[in-house]
């Protein structure tokens, strides 16, 4: 009976090592856009499951420059991200928020169990970016992925106004 | 009291004359945002009465009975008050955290009559009927109750200031007003004097009339619990109205009007 709780044990030490070893990076392009009137957007990054349900928070990027805190004041029209979790926050949020990032690729990359990815189960999960730009409009990606991955897989879609093109990169 | 004088006397009468005193133009408030971020928020708010939504026509709303209640109960005070031709306005600052309950609820008692065969109107409380003249012809009297209603949010929606009084027709949040998105199922519940509203019609329009042909209105009516259920397929601000009639508790032989209304926003998803 010992020996069988040991190898239990054992098999769950394994596998949380691979867990551990895990990772997940997002590239996310911030078009150049010819309009007249140009701010860098609102985008904010999270993970939901299947059926939409918000999971994690992976960044915020916003006006966090401005004093007293107004940058928050457009939080609001990252619409769908505010609706899943912005509106439960007390901002800045340590590890989360972020300033607004210039025309360019971004490229965040998040390690298995650590934060933000400790508490995420294993499951079929989709990466959501979406952007907001003052005086622009709001587009939203989806890519879908499984956690842990088994394999490396990378992905990406092309957005059409907002956002250029967004990768997600998955490493066993 | 007098009433009851006037009540035995009069009221038989005019039980008999009792006319629908329609009402042509719909009322309402604007907020210039529903859903908010940030710490230092702010709404503005237009209120007019009109034939079409969400459009200045007519006449500026009054802001008299202008209530406004805070996410934790306290009352707030309108600023930066104005009344234009076509439009009144005023300003909240969001202070705090929550669901903001902006809301006009009026109580009392119209009358319609004749006084040397010239129409005269007359509102006020039930217990002060006896200031219209005994000389009054053609007298119609009917009691009122009407409520409208704006929400506003900063941050995360909550539900304090959706408590019911027990007076009149109310709304009760299943889905919460400040949540409303296309393609989800929104639930509301109304009571009426503080028990579930069965079998009341309402509707609900979008603003933008004058863009389109067809109002497009949706009909609404409540179930045995006071419920409706509906799924809006297009985002905007819908104007919701539900009313009500039944004989007046107050005044014998007339009707209570009721009618609930408030502005909506529905977001796209």
């Amino acid at each position: 009976m010992r020996w069988k709780g040991a190898t239990a044990a054992m098999l769950l030490s394994v596998s949380a090592g691979r867990l551990l070893a895990g990772e997940l990076s997002v590239e996310v392009e911030i078009p150049a856009l010819r309009v007249a009137e140009y701010h860098r957007p609102y985008v904010a990054i999270w993970i939901e499951d299947e059926r939409g349900r918000h999971q994690q928070d992976l960044a915020v990027w916003y006006d966090l420059e401005m004093k007293n805190n107004e940058g928050t004041k457009w939080l609001k029209d990252l619409r769908l991200w505010w609706r899943r979790s912005g509106r439960q926050l007390e901002l800045p949020v340590d590890g989360l928020s972020g300033a607004t990032r210039p025309v360019g690729v971004h490229r965040l990359t998040f390690a298995a169990g650590e934060a933000p990815l400790k508490n995420l189960l294993p499951g079929q999960y989709r990466l959501v970016v979406e952007a907001a730009r003052e005086v622009g409009g709001l587009e939203r990606i989806r890519l879908p992925f499984q956690w842990p991955a088994e394999t490396a897989l990378q992905q990406h879609k092309q957005g059409q106004h907002e956002l250029g093109r967004v990768a997600l990169d998955m490493k066993p | 009291m007098n009433m009851k004088r006037f009540g035995a006397g009069a009221l038989l009468v005019l039980g008999m004359s009792l006319a629908t005193v329609a009402q042509a133009h719909r009322a309402w408030m604007l907020p210039s945002a529903t859903v908010l971020s940030g710490d230092n928020a702010w709404v503005t708010v237009d209120g007019a009465v009109s034939n079409s939504l969400f459009y200045f026509e007519y006449h500026p709303l009054q802001l008299d009975s202008l209530q406004i209640l805070s996410p934790s109960g306290e009352a707030v005070d309108a600023q930066n008050r104005a009344k234009g031709r076509f439009r009144s306005t005023f300003d909240v600052e969001l202070k705090e955290e929550g669901t903001y309950t902006l809301q006009m609820h009026r109580q009392g008692v119209f009358a319609f009559f004749k006084m040397d065969g010239k129409p005269t109107r007359w509102w006020g409380r039930a217990d002060e009927l006896d200031q219209i003249p005994v000389a009054a012809q053609d007298l119609r009297v009917s009691e009122v109750d009407r409520r409208m209603q704006v929400f506003v949010t900063r941050g995360a929606p909550t539900n304090a200031t959706f408590m019911p009084s027990g007076q009149g027709l109310e709304l009760v949040p299943l889905t919460h007003p400040n949540d409303l998105v296309t393609a989800e199922p929104v639930r509301f519940k109304f009571l009426l004097d503080g028990k579930p509203a069965a079998g009341l019609s309402g509707v609900l329009i979008r603003d933008g009339i004058r863009y389109r042909d067809r109002v497009d209105e949706i009909a609404l009516t409540t179930d045995g619990g006071g419920k409706v259920e509906v799924i809006f397929d297009e985002p905007g601000m819908y104007w919701l109205e539900l009313e009500a009639e039944q004989p007046s508790q107050v005044v014998e032989g007339a009707k209570r009007r009721l009618s609930y209304s408030a502005t909506l926003e529905v977001l796209p998803l």
